[in-house]
């Protein structure tokens, strides 16, 4: 009798062990912004040809193509076939650059082929040619797991990144981690708080009627919070998208992402 | 490193700021004396909260607001706010909420020192001017309902 009851509860606690090990194991609590949004929106983003964002992606591989520049070349000239040399690409930017000496994301790194490669003007920050680009070459990794780079070059600006996260800032005096980390999943007013993965990048929003990049994203919560916005391409925006990836390692990229 | 250079240049400016708005003093977990001197006015003060541009109470709070559609949930109920505290408890909370919960995401909406990177539009002002914190309070103190 006692041996079996011993028996029965080394039994049920381990099996208790491991249904705890498999729950953690199959349980992430990371929710990307897409379980958020309604039906119709996921269905969206789901749907090649009901997806706005795909226009840029379409763009974008006409540009891919496009011989510009004193040396008249294309991206294609280099890097060929898309599909094949940019797969994974987005899902480990930002990177660091030995041309630049610093951390580069996707459009910096585009915008530096198209000055060092193709002797052709870089494009504006937030314009449609680079949106477009950053797009096609983001469609090629969507659905493969954000990978950051482990590089010991990149950990200074990823820590500064994590600064930035938990620094209080604004006339409000929120952190992102205020919102994106104690009161994910609540809502302010009518907005749901996301835990504010980086995945969709760059997306079509429906409230901007367009696409826009994680920096467009990232001012439009600094502006909530009534703080500066820093400039586009500001390298402080680069060390919250390090961290921002650092975070969401191992989900999927999702561009082009749709949100409200 | 980053945040504390940022601090720095928050402090730097602050004094000038800081003359702009009245004194006040706090005793305990209070700012007994009305910003102004005077009574603020309820209907005013309802206006106030219910302003998402002013206010913004309701981007975390519910209330008894029912046009309101969008209210938070960040946030305990407003009804009843008049019951649990009183007056000069509801000053220091709108004032500087930090005085009573150091870690609070509660806007401090009168003071202008330690915050960093203020916007453009916003240097050098409160979120809300003395007036319309009084204003506030009054209507607060009318809350006396919980839910
Ligand atoms: C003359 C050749 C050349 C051209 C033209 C060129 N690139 Fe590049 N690209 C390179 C080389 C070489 C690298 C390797 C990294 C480096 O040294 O900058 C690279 C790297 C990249 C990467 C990073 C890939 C990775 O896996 O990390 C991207 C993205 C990229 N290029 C996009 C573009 C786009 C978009 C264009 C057109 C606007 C373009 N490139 C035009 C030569 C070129
Ligand atoms: C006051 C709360 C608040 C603060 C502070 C805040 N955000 Fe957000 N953030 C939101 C909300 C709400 C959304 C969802 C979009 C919407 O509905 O406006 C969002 C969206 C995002 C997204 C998009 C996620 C997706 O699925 O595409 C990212 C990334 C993000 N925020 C990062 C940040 C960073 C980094 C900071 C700090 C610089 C920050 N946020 C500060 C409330 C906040
Ligand atoms: C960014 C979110 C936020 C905003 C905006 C905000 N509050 Fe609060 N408020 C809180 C939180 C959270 C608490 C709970 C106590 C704490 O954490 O400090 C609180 C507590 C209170 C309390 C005391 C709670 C109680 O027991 O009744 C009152 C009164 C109050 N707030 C009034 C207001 C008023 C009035 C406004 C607008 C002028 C406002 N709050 C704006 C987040 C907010």
């Amino acid at each position: 009798m006692m041996p079996s009851v011993a028996f029965t509860s080394m039994l049920s606690c381990a099996v208790a062990v491991s249904t705890v090990i498999a729950a953690a194991q199959t349980r992430d609590p990371r929710r990307s912004g897409f379980e958020d949004m309604s039906r119709e929106s996921q269905a969206m983003q789901r749907d090649d040809t009901a997806n706005p964002g795909m226009f840029a992606v379409l763009e974008g591989e006409e540009l891919w193509r496009a011989k510009v520049g004193s040396r008249k070349t294309s991206c294609a000239d280099c890097h060929q076939n898309a599909e094949v040399s940019m797969r994974g690409a987005a899902a480990r930017y930002p990177s660091f650059s030995t041309a630049w000496n610093g951390p580069v994301d996707l459009q910096g790194q585009i915008n530096l082929c198209r000055e060092t490669r193709q002797n052709a003007p870089p494009f504006p920050l937030e314009g449609p040619e680079l949106l477009a680009l950053s797009a096609y070459v983001g469609k090629q990794s969507r659905g493969m797991s954000i990978a950051p780079p482990d590089d010991a070059r990149l950990e200074p600006f990823r820590r500064q990144g994590e600064a930035l996260y938990n620094m209080r800032q604004g006339q409000l005096n929120f952190s992102c981690a205020n919102c994106h980390e104690d009161h994910a999943g609540q809502r302010l007013a009518g907005s749901l708080i996301p835990q504010g993965h980086p995945t969709g990048y760059p997306l079509y929003r429906l409230e901007w009627q367009g696409i826009g990049s994680l920096q467009r994203r990232l001012r439009g919560c600094l502006i909530g919070v009534r703080a500066e916005p820093y400039a586009y391409g500001a390298e402080e925006y680069i060390a919250l998208e390090l961290f921002l990836m650092s975070r969401a390692r191992g989900m999927a990229v999702e561009t082009p992402a749709i949100r409200p | 490193m980053v945040r504390w250079l940022f601090l720095i240049a928050a402090l730097s400016v602050a004094p000038p700021a800081i003359a702009q708005l009245r004194a006040f003093a706090v005793v305990g977990d209070a700012i007994p004396q009305s910003l102004t001197g005077q009574a603020g006015d309820a209907a005013r003060g309802r206006a106030v909260v219910t302003d998402r541009q002013k206010g913004l109470c309701l981007l975390c709070h519910t209330g008894p607001f029912p046009e309101q559609r969008f209210q938070g949930n960040l946030a305990p109920d407003l009804r009843g706010a008049g019951s649990r505290w009183d007056e000069g408890q509801l000053r220091l909370r709108l004032v500087d909420s930090s005085k009573v919960n150091p870690s609070t995401i509660m806007p401090a909406y009168y003071r202008l020192d330690r915050l960093t990177r203020v916007g453009g539009a916003w240097q050098g002002k409160p979120v809300l001017s003395a007036e319309e914190v009084e204003d506030v309070v009054a209507f607060l103190l009318t809350l006396k309902d919980t839910p």
